[in-house]
């Protein structure tokens, strides 16, 4: 088992027309994904893809291509200033998963995002984010499929390049992965460290998490306490921007230390209070996670 | 991005928040006849620069009269204001606010920031003015108040009240501040901006109301539709290198360690930077090109963190995960080639093709130390940056 995608994921691409979602359709369809349809308005009852076999059907509206393919998963590659939109629009299609690729939403209109799922029974994950993966089943992004391997351990992250470092160093020591999530470097994002830990805590075929924060906010506090009050796994911790200067940007639009709050010190210190082991350097993510595994027999 | 305060105040003064009578002058004379135009009196004369403190570091000053005015201009013009937020090199003062000088009863506070854990914008008020909202948060949290506001509906004039009461404001001040609270909340929306602080907000011996100073923050991924906002971007305020990398597309920190680094993605990029200094050495910037590098962006990365004369060594660290290894490699070489580049560098790459990577840097003539694993790269780079 593993959470949220599966093998029976049927996975919509908005924006398969573009460069990346019809570069990551075809990933996704390689890593044997089932990429039932495409939404680009306008270009409906064409076909995307189709010098890969038989081509994936676009359509105008997500309503129309939920109704025609059944598919239960939407993944948007739709640019910054459109995304929104369509994040919304899948979310009235009843899609019960969104996971938002793109980078550069505006917060305002994340703001309005959340606040129009706040009605729905849709949990979008992202944006600026990598998606997500469970290995050998499905993978509903723009990770690198080939680093992963089927296993036990789940990753929670909100990096796109330092998971896939995590994920490289597990797999080989030989720790395979349930379901590797991505949820994102912005601010405003849909669903949290402490949603996306509640979902590992309760799937059974996860025995242990990794979860790597960043600098600014205050999600890692949040979910060392929902770590401690709730999860017997083994869960290993590592916070980027041990070295980022306070009142500046790291590439990530949330990743910004202000007023003092938000340091890599604070999480390390409430993730540690919560009996949660965290990797001192970023090379040690897979052996710390290791040696909890080892711990717990 | 930032903005002066004249430019903030211009912004507000648009929705209707009351601002004192003002302009901004880059000449002596110029602020001698803005001073004679806000009638003769006392005036106060603001250095404007991106940064806080400017008070503290004489950069804000009184005058009694428009001869006094230009003296004191002329002596703000052109100094380099160092604040505790400017770093000891200091800010190049090229404008100055030359404002009607008010008698001021009481300084507030007024904060709007995006409230990241409720996902919502919370508008926060203080009877603590004048003071850094971070001293007072630290201190007096209960001196905070704060109303968070429902995206669907706005900013409610019941949570105006609320503030406006929860500062002492009388009955009469009640009907401005709300009246000027919400005018704030229209400006904060409107242009997208990441945070509109008033500090102090201040009530007059006349019992007006009227933002003192200001301070506007805005959301870089918004400016697409803020083409105004975005042209009151002023670079001088940014370091220069910074300002070329931007132009690339390139997230680019700069930093006072000696061992530049160029990374895909910012999460690693951080990463990177930090197992520099677990090796025992000092990350010279950040700079992130991108979760897909290619081999243009790796020449701009490479010709930015060159341009830093403190970097002594380079640590290249790419997760080639969609982008093959060996194209990486190849634009990492071409790029060396064409800058001749004389400082040892270190690369680490990982993902898939690794194996043809790593031969296309051994092979290339070039000064490459290849790396395994990020911690071997660190090592490396740190002994080579000391020698």
């Amino acid at each position: 088992m593993a959470i949220l995608v599966d093998e029976n994921t049927r996975l919509l691409v908005q924006g398969i027309t573009g460069r990346e979602g019809g570069f990551h359709a075809l990933q996704a369809i390689a890593y044997g994904t089932k990429v039932v349809a495409g939404v680009t308005p306008g270009k409906g009852g064409t076909k995307a893809l189709a010098d890969s076999g038989s081509g994936v059907p676009v359509f105008n509206t997500v309503r129309e291509a939920v109704d025609e393919t059944g598919a239960n998963v939407s993944v948007i590659f739709v640019p910054p200033p459109f995304a929104a939109d369509a994040i919304m629009e899948a979310a009235d299609a009843g899609l019960p998963l969104v996971v938002a690729i793109t980078e550069g939403i505006p917060t305002f209109d994340m703001i309005r995002v959340k606040q129009f799922l706040s009605g729905t029974t849709t949990r979008l994950i992202g944006p600026n984010c990598p998606g997500i993966i469970s290995p050998g089943k499905c993978k509903v992004g723009i990770m690198p499929g080939q680093i992963h391997r089927p296993g036990k351990v789940g990753v929670i992250s909100r990096s796109g390049t330092l998971t896939y470092e995590a994920v490289g160093q597990l797999t080989a020591l030989g720790i395979g992965q349930s379901t590797c999530i991505g949820i994102g470097g912005d601010p405003i994002i849909g669903t949290d460290f402490v949603d996306a830990l509640r979902l590992m805590n309760d799937d059974p075929e996860t025995r242990g998490i990794v979860l790597i924060g960043e600098i600014g906010g205050s999600a890692e506090e949040e979910a060392a306490e929902f770590i401690k009050a709730n999860v017997k796994k083994p869960v290993v911790g590592f916070i980027a921007g041990r070295t980022a200067p306070p009142g500046r940007r790291m590439g990530h639009a949330g990743a910004i230390i202000s007023g003092g709050k938000g340091t890599a010190a604070d999480k390390i210190r409430a993730l540690e209070a919560a009996g949660i082991a965290v990797a001192a350097s970023p090379a040690l993510i897979g052996e710390t996670l290791k040696e909890r595994l080892k711990d717990k027999g | 991005m930032k903005i002066h305060e004249y430019q903030a105040k211009q912004i507000l003064s648009r929705f209707g928040v009351a601002v004192p009578r003002g302009e901004v002058a880059a000449k002596r004379e110029e602020a001698r006849a803005v001073a004679e135009k806000l009638g003769g009196g006392t005036v106060v004369v603001k250095a404007q620069i991106h940064a806080g403190g400017r008070g503290k570091g004489g950069g804000v000053k009184l005058a009694h009269n428009p001869a006094e005015a230009e003296t004191i201009a002329g002596q703000i013009l052109g100094m380099t204001l160092v604040t505790h937020q400017t770093g000891p090199e200091g800010r190049l003062v090229k404008h100055v606010l030359i404002e009607e000088g008010l008698d001021v009863a009481r300084e507030l506070y007024l904060g709007l920031v995006i409230d990241r854990a409720s996902g919502r914008p919370v508008f926060m008020a203080s009877t603590e003015g004048g003071v850094e909202i971070e001293v007072v948060a630290a201190e007096h949290p209960e001196k905070i108040l704060k109303e968070f506001i429902d995206p669907a509906v706005g900013f409610q004039a019941f949570q105006a009240r609320k503030l406006a009461f929860g500062l002492g404001l009388d009955a009469a001040q009640v009907n401005q501040a709300v009246k000027f609270f919400r005018a704030l909340y229209q400006a904060f929306e409107a242009t997208d901006a990441s945070l509109a602080e008033i500090n102090p907000f201040v009530v007059t011996k006349d019992g007006r109301l009227l933002a003192l100073d200001a301070k506007m923050n805005f959301d870089d991924n918004a400016l697409f539709r803020h083409p105004d906002i975005r042209g009151l971007r002023d670079l001088d305020e940014e370091d220069p290198l910074e300002v070329k990398a931007s132009q690339f597309s390139l997230n680019y920190i700069r930093l006072d360690g000696n061992v530049g680094c160029m990374v895909n993605g910012a999460g690693l990029a951080m990463s990177t930077m930090d197992i520099i200094q677990y090796a025992g050495g000092r990350p010279a910037n950040f700079l992130d090109v991108g979760g897909g590098a290619n081999e243009e962006q790796v020449k701009h990365g490479f010709e930015i963190i060159l341009s830093d004369p403190n970097v002594r060594a380079v640590l290249i660290n790419i997760f080639g995960g969609i982008m093959r290894c060996d194209i990486v490699a190849s634009g990492v070489v071409a790029a060396a080639k064409s800058l001749g580049i004389k400082i040892p560098v270190v690369v680490r790459l990982e993902g898939t093709n690794v194996e043809l990577g790593q031969k296309i840097l051994r092979e290339s003539g070039l000064n490459f130390t290849v790396a395994t694993g990020m911690k071997d790269a660190a090592e490396k780079v740190v002994v080579l940056a000391k020698n």
